[in-house]
């Protein structure tokens, strides 16, 4: 359920301020939705979709991507990271800056924090570096060591590594292809680095599609350290009224153990999941 | 003058017509940080059988031209936690709530009721005898005359809530079934629950829903429901209450004028959960451009007159 301290979300109809194509297949959607991001915790998300039509009719879950601010430092909106997978991620992908959307949010429940002298390890699966940037900016503010290990297809879809560099998160880098980083899946090096985890340990976060999801939480359990999990789901509404985002867990707090991922999510304890 | 948004069903006062749909609400509190419940005609539950249901397994939904489709499987807590752990904060809030009750036998459906009856807090009853989405989920009361009418009775002479029965728009000729409901003693009817329906993603040639089948709603079905409405009121005594695509009040109007006496909107909240304020400013921003004093005096007074020929 809701932690108190969690702001009520606000529906917004945001002008696109910019939409920045960074490949075939990815844009970043940037949105004038200033109480959207005021409100927006790192690991929460928004409910998208181009304003005044019915195709498509049901708005789409985004993780809030960046938090923006002008350069006097006053938040002016958000941005989602959209990857181009249906019909309305495409009709996203087209839109232009000056187009509408219905941006709905923040929903769900954020990461919970963690502070030195743990670290914080961020496990991303391509479209899944979408909750980590607000998270890393959060880290950096309290000064908590973190590193990102990023996964993705080729080394023209890893995007955003100077931003990150930026704040001082250590990178590890893989690709599927061998382009860039260590060939193979992310959770190669991830598993390398658990095996010599520190004393005070790490806390896992972790986005990405669902195999890696289970991989890491999995990993994490493993070698005894703690892993939360940002899952996504087919979505109708997100705030817990339509039951069509469920996830099965071990402790459920409603009907046995399907909770709905909008509300009792989209972050998850890795431990509390039940993988198929 | 304020104009006056309020009707009445049976003896049921409503400030407005507009209710929140069953399975499109969650059990109201998850609106609760969104939009005030007591500013709503109503707000009915999700379905609920006497235990807790899990539900199918998902995807449980799919969108589809101006709608979508949806197998959910009433996922749902059972009565007892109802009553125990929502009525009472609905009733704090405000809300007029109408409890939506599903049965796999006759006695379950009574045995909900009587559960409900002797709660505080619930303004009325809405038998699920509709949902195409499980076996043994009421589809077997709501497609059979006889067993409209034989569930009807039994829950009447269970409790002393009004009983509305909602109805499926999957049988040839629905405005029997609300004669039948009607003939058992029913407070009025809601209708119509989804349309059975069914998506194949081409590429897979599998299901889009783990159910295969499921039941559509949205904007893609509006004009069928009005139809239906328009039949059931033609042929009824008792209320009508319309669903099917409502997306603002015009949508709103369109379905009084048909015949229904209060409407409900589902889908269009997943779209917009703050559609509420909106449809009732709405109503009264065609109230008077229209000078209608009385929302409840557009009921049934749609005019079959043929429309001018020429440009819409």
């Amino acid at each position: 359920m809701y932690h108190t301290r969690l702001m009520p979300p606000v529906d917004i109809d945001a002008t696109v301020i910019a939409n920045a194509r960074l490949s075939r297949d990815y844009s970043v959607l940037s949105l004038a939705a200033p109480e959207v991001g005021k409100r927006t915790e790192p690991g929460q998300f928004v409910m998208v979709k181009p304003a005044g039509v019915t195709d498509p009719l049901l708005r789409r879950p985004f993780s809030v991507f960046e938090v923006l601010r002008n350069p006097a430092g006053e938040i002016t909106g958000v941005s989602i990271l959209n990857k181009r997978a249906g019909r309305s991620t495409n009709k996203l992908y087209e839109l232009d800056a000056g187009d509408v959307v219905s941006c709905l949010g923040p929903l769900g429940l954020p990461f919970k924090p963690v502070t030195a002298p743990t670290e914080a390890w961020m496990v991303a699966g391509g479209v899944g570096l979408a909750p980590f940037a607000t998270l890393a900016e959060s880290l950096a503010a309290s000064r908590t060591p973190a590193t990102l290990f990023y996964g993705a297809r080729t080394a023209e879809e890893l995007f955003y590594l100077e931003f990150f560099q930026n704040l001082g998160v250590k990178l590890v880098l893989s690709t599927e292809d061998g382009g860039r980083g260590i060939k193979g899946r992310v959770t190669v090096p991830l598993e390398d680095a658990l095996k010599t985890v520190g004393a005070a340990g790490a806390m896992v976060y972790a986005c990405g599609p669902e195999p890696m999801l289970k991989a890491v939480a999995q990993l994490a359990a493993r070698y005894q350290q703690r892993s939360q999990v940002s899952v996504e789901r087919v979505m109708g509404c997100g705030l817990g009224g339509c039951y069509s985002c469920v996830v099965p867990v071990k402790h459920g707090d409603e009907n046995a153990n399907l909770v709905r991922s909008c509300i009792s999510g989209p972050v998850f304890d890795g431990a509390e999941l039940i993988w198929e | 003058m304020t104009p006056d948004l309020s009707v009445s069903i049976g003896s049921l006062t409503l400030p407005n017509p507009l209710i929140a749909a069953s399975g499109c609400f969650g059990y109201g509190l998850e609106y609760e940080q969104v939009v005030d419940l007591s500013s709503l005609g109503g707000v009915v539950s999700k379905g609920l059988f006497m235990k807790e249901r899990q539900g199918h397994p998902p995807p449980r939904i799919v969108e589809t031209p101006a709608g979508m489709i949806n197998a959910i499987g009433l996922q749902g807590i059972g009565v007892h936690r109802f009553v125990k752990e929502k009525l009472p904060r609905l009733r704090e809030a405000g809300a007029r709530t109408f409890v939506n009750v599903c049965g796999t036998t006759l006695d379950e459906y009574v045995e909900v009721c009587k559960v409900l009856s002797q709660a505080e807090g619930v303004s009325a009853i809405e038998l699920n005898i509709s949902c195409p989405n499980i076996k043994e989920g009421g589809i077997q009361f709501g497609c059979s005359l006889t067993g409209t009418f034989d569930v009807v009775s039994a829950v009447k002479k269970a409790t002393h809530l009004p009983v509305i029965p909602k109805l499926t728009p999957n049988v040839t000729d629905v405005a029997s079934f609300a004669r039948a409901a009607e003939d058992a003693g029913a407070d009025a009817v809601s209708l119509v629950n989804t349309f059975l329906a069914m998506a194949i993603d081409v590429d897979t040639r599998r299901p889009k829903i783990t159910n295969v089948l499921g039941g559509l709603s949205g904007p893609a079905i509006r004009p069928i429901a009005v139809r239906m409405v328009w039949e059931c009121y033609q042929l009824v005594k008792i209320p009508v209450i319309g669903m099917g695509g409502i997306t603002d009040a015009r949508d709103v109007i369109e379905f009084m004028l048909a015949g229904s006496t209060a409407v409900q909107i589902g889908t269009q909240n997943f779209v917009d959960p703050f559609i509420w304020s909106k449809v009732i400013a709405g109503l009264n921003d065609y109230m008077s451009r229209h000078k209608v004093a009385k929302l409840s005096d557009l009921i049934g007074a749609f005019d079959p007159t043929p429309p001018k020929a020429g440009h819409a």
